[in-house]
């Protein structure tokens, strides 16, 4: 993701505009994609990300709600009942609790209940994660609540390019998807032609952003970035990091994610939300029983503590930054300095 | 200087000169208020007005519906089914919800609604296979255009909300009818739902069945508004308070809301009075929280003894449509009886074929698993009954 715009149609473009435009161009692809949320009209959300929209294709296909996530989500459900593909916008990570009855006992088992008969074809994108200075309430990593339940779909974008391509698949999918946008990452930028998006991998892939022989960094979302930053750091330990973008939890691609540990050795989750209870804990848990044998030390995590997410003037502290990484990576176990029956 | 003095007026002009800016009449409050009283038409001036068809069609759907509900009670006592929230004495609430709709309509039943399903048309084997616990639903909602019988309360009445709003959004004069209990008023999702249609004007008729408890709460601790049908009011839409057990009356009532929704009126709120009188579930005791004396005071206010009354009042209920009303419901019991007493087919591997569109790698990890695990008890089985064992090990039981 070097900005040298030298293609032809190539410019640094932002993370909510490939948002933007993956929302446009689906509403205009398929009459049945409707968006609606708090906010998402007149103002463009509060991040923007339907900027537009409601011009383009009246207050009927891009609505503002009342301010209420229950009846919002519901009342999605109802719609997709109906043969339309709602796209809903949670306007942040916390306030999309009231929705979690809509959301667990609804909108994740409806094909499920049915036999089939009924899928509901709904997007639920939430803004989620730290590092945007948010008070209270407004910096919560919440995958692991959807995680834990069946019948969801849960996609994090870590790349411009993917935010609109997996924004695209998660739109066209049948079945529920939890798109979780990570805040921080809006404004950031890269060069991407909006008109020839990269194809849409089915969701589910999970992608090697930097390949490499000493380590694999297993991350996704919001610490994709600080991965990247970590790995070049790292040259200078003599480390060669893989950084694998997971863009899908669920589903969770176990074969990409195995082949890059059985081809490293060692692996590091990182991600921001809480460790214990955290997805780390599961993808952990995933690599060793598939990779007991490759694996040289412990797989370990890089999480945010297990906390209530903390004021903003010290989320620094909470989350996973380069050093916590880089001093993780160095307990990998990469000299002969565990033995076996030493006690360690 | 004074906020006064910088407009320039001086503090002894007049200053109040309208109500704050931001405030305007929005809609006038009463012509949305309830009756004082339910509407009722049996028993009353009225009941002269409600047509001898309509009048033996509910006769004939109460009756089968009362025979319903014993039948599936009786197979809930000889274990065919898990459980079942009878409708019981609400015959009529069920009944007229149904008949109210046209085909295109869509019913969003609760738990204790399968007789409602029933009386739309729907086969009570597939209303009742939440009940007996061979899947969630046993029916594709879209065919019958019925959702799936809701248990979490009042969280389908906002689906009822979107679904109608989709389908006037498509140009469909299509109706929603949610029905809810009185307990399911207290919800989160009871405001949210009427709040969103009320802003919408979407097309839905809420229907709360107010039959005094839920579970074994009584109305006194669950809501202190003067009825619940004036919280209709709160949401700009109107509230309408009916007889429960008045099936003329609740037609009347609901195919007037169906009518003003159909034509872009918007939502109502019926709220009708009616009274379980069985108790929640098989599983619980309602002697614990009310007495007999108060089942008998609403035994006098039967459903069907009201119908039957004036039926033969105007000379209509002859043993002729006794015996044909009798024998109908007596084979519906009794169809019903046969299927359910034969054991349901049951595929374990089901499990996995309707989580995503496509199993997941991890799906079909486990899917193998169960798969190899029901091979080991078949052959297990196979073995046992090589030894002349007990043939049922590792059969499926419902």
């Amino acid at each position: 993701m070097t900005a040298t715009a030298t293609e032809a149609g190539r410019k640094p473009v932002s993370m909510a505009q490939a948002l933007n435009r993956a929302l446009r161009d689906a509403m205009a692809d398929d009459p049945a994609v409707h968006v609606m949320g708090e906010d998402v009209g007149e103002l463009g959300g509060v991040f923007r990300i339907t900027d537009g929209l409601v011009k383009e294709f009246g207050e009927e296909r891009c609505g503002d709600t009342p301010l209420a996530e229950a009846g919002i989500l519901g009342t999605a459900v109802g719609m997709a009942m109906y043969g339309l593909r709602p796209v809903v916008e949670m306007q942040f990570d916390a306030f999309a609790y009231p929705g979690f009855e809509q959301l667990i006992s609804h909108v994740a088992r409806m094909r499920n209940r049915t036999r089939g008969a009924m899928p509901l074809p709904l997007t639920i994108r939430v803004p989620y994660g730290g590092g945007i200075g948010g008070v209270e309430h407004h910096s919560d990593s919440s995958e692991a609540y959807y995680l834990a339940t069946p019948g969801l779909q849960v996609v994090t974008p870590a790349t411009v390019a993917d935010a609109y391509g997996l924004l695209r698949a998660a739109i066209a999918s049948d079945d529920p998807v939890v798109f979780l946008e990570p805040k921080r990452l809006y404004w950031s930028r890269a060069d991407w032609s909006p008109d020839a998006p990269a194809p849409v991998a089915p969701l589910g892939r999970a992608e090697i952003r930097r390949p490499g022989s000493s380590a694999t960094l297993i991350t996704y979302g919001p610490s994709l970035p600080v991965c990247m930053e970590a790995a070049e750091a790292a040259t200078a330990e003599g480390w060669d990091l893989e950084v694998l973008d997971l863009r899908s939890l669920q589903p969770f691609d176990d074969e990409t994610v195995c082949a890059s540990v059985r081809r490293t050795g060692r692996a590091v989750v990182v991600h921001e939300a809480s460790g214990f209870g955290g997805p780390g804990g599961e993808i952990a848990a995933r690599v060793t029983e598939r990779c007991f044998h490759h694996l040289e030390a412990p797989v370990l995590r890089v999480a945010g503590f297990d906390i209530p997410y903390p004021p903003p003037m010290l989320e620094r502290h909470h989350l996973p930054g380069v050093d916590r990484i880089l001093d993780t990576v160095g307990r990998l176990q990469w000299e002969a300095d565990w033995t076996e029956g030493s006690g360690d | 200087m004074t906020v006064l003095e910088q407009r320039g007026s001086s503090r002894n002009e007049s200053y109040w000169p309208a109500p704050p800016p931001a405030w305007r009449p929005r809609v006038d409050p009463a012509p949305l208020l309830p009756d004082a009283e339910p509407y009722r038409l049996l028993g009353t001036d009225a009941a002269g007005q409600v047509g001898s068809g309509l009048l033996t069609e509910l006769y004939g759907h109460l009756v089968r519906g009362r025979r319903y509900n014993a039948q599936a009670t009786a197979l809930t006592r000889q274990g065919r089914l898990a459980v079942y929230p009878s409708s019981t004495g609400q015959e009529a609430c069920q009944v007229a919800a149904a008949l109210v709709l046209e085909e295109r309509d869509w019913l969003f039943p609760s738990y204790r609604d399968t007789l409602a399903a029933v009386a739309r048309g729907l086969d009570p084997v597939a209303a009742l296979t939440l009940l007996r616990g061979d899947w969630h639903t046993g029916y594709d909602p879209r065919e019958h255009r019925i959702a799936p019988l809701c248990t979490p309360l009042a969280t389908q009445l906002p689906h009822a909300v979107g679904l109608a709003h989709a389908a006037r959004l498509k140009g469909d004069d299509v109706v929603a009818l949610a029905m809810v209990g009185d307990g399911g008023t207290s919800e989160g999702d009871f405001h949210e739902a009427l709040n969103f249609a009320a802003v919408w004007q979407a097309p839905v008729v809420f229907l709360v069945q107010n039959n005094g408890f839920a579970i074994s709460v009584p109305l006194a601790k669950q809501s202190a508004a003067p009825s619940l049908a004036h919280k209709a009011v709160g949401y700009g839409m109107p509230g309408r308070l009916v007889d429960g057990n008045d099936a003329p009356a609740l037609h009347e009532v609901l195919s007037e809301a169906v009518e003003r929704a159909r034509r872009g009126g918007g939502p109502t709120l019926v709220e009708a009075i009616t009274y379980r009188m069985e108790a929640h579930t098989n599983a619980d005791d309602a002697t614990r929280y009310r007495t007999d004396d108060e089942v008998d005071e609403w035994r006098g206010h039967d459903p069907i003894a009201l119908v039957e009354r004036e039926l033969s009042e105007r000379g209509l209920l002859s043993d002729e449509l006794a015996q044909q009303v009798r024998d109908g419901a007596e084979e519906l019991a009794a169809g019903l009886r046969d299927r359910m007493n034969q054991d349901p087919a049951l595929d374990p591997m089901d499990l996995f074929a309707h989580v995503y569109a496509e199993p997941t790698s991890q799906l079909r990890e486990q899917e193998a698993q169960l798969r190899a695990e029901l091979a080991a008890e078949a052959a297990d089985a196979g073995a046992a009954q090589g030894r002349g064992a007990n043939d049922t090990t590792g059969k499926e039981r419902p």
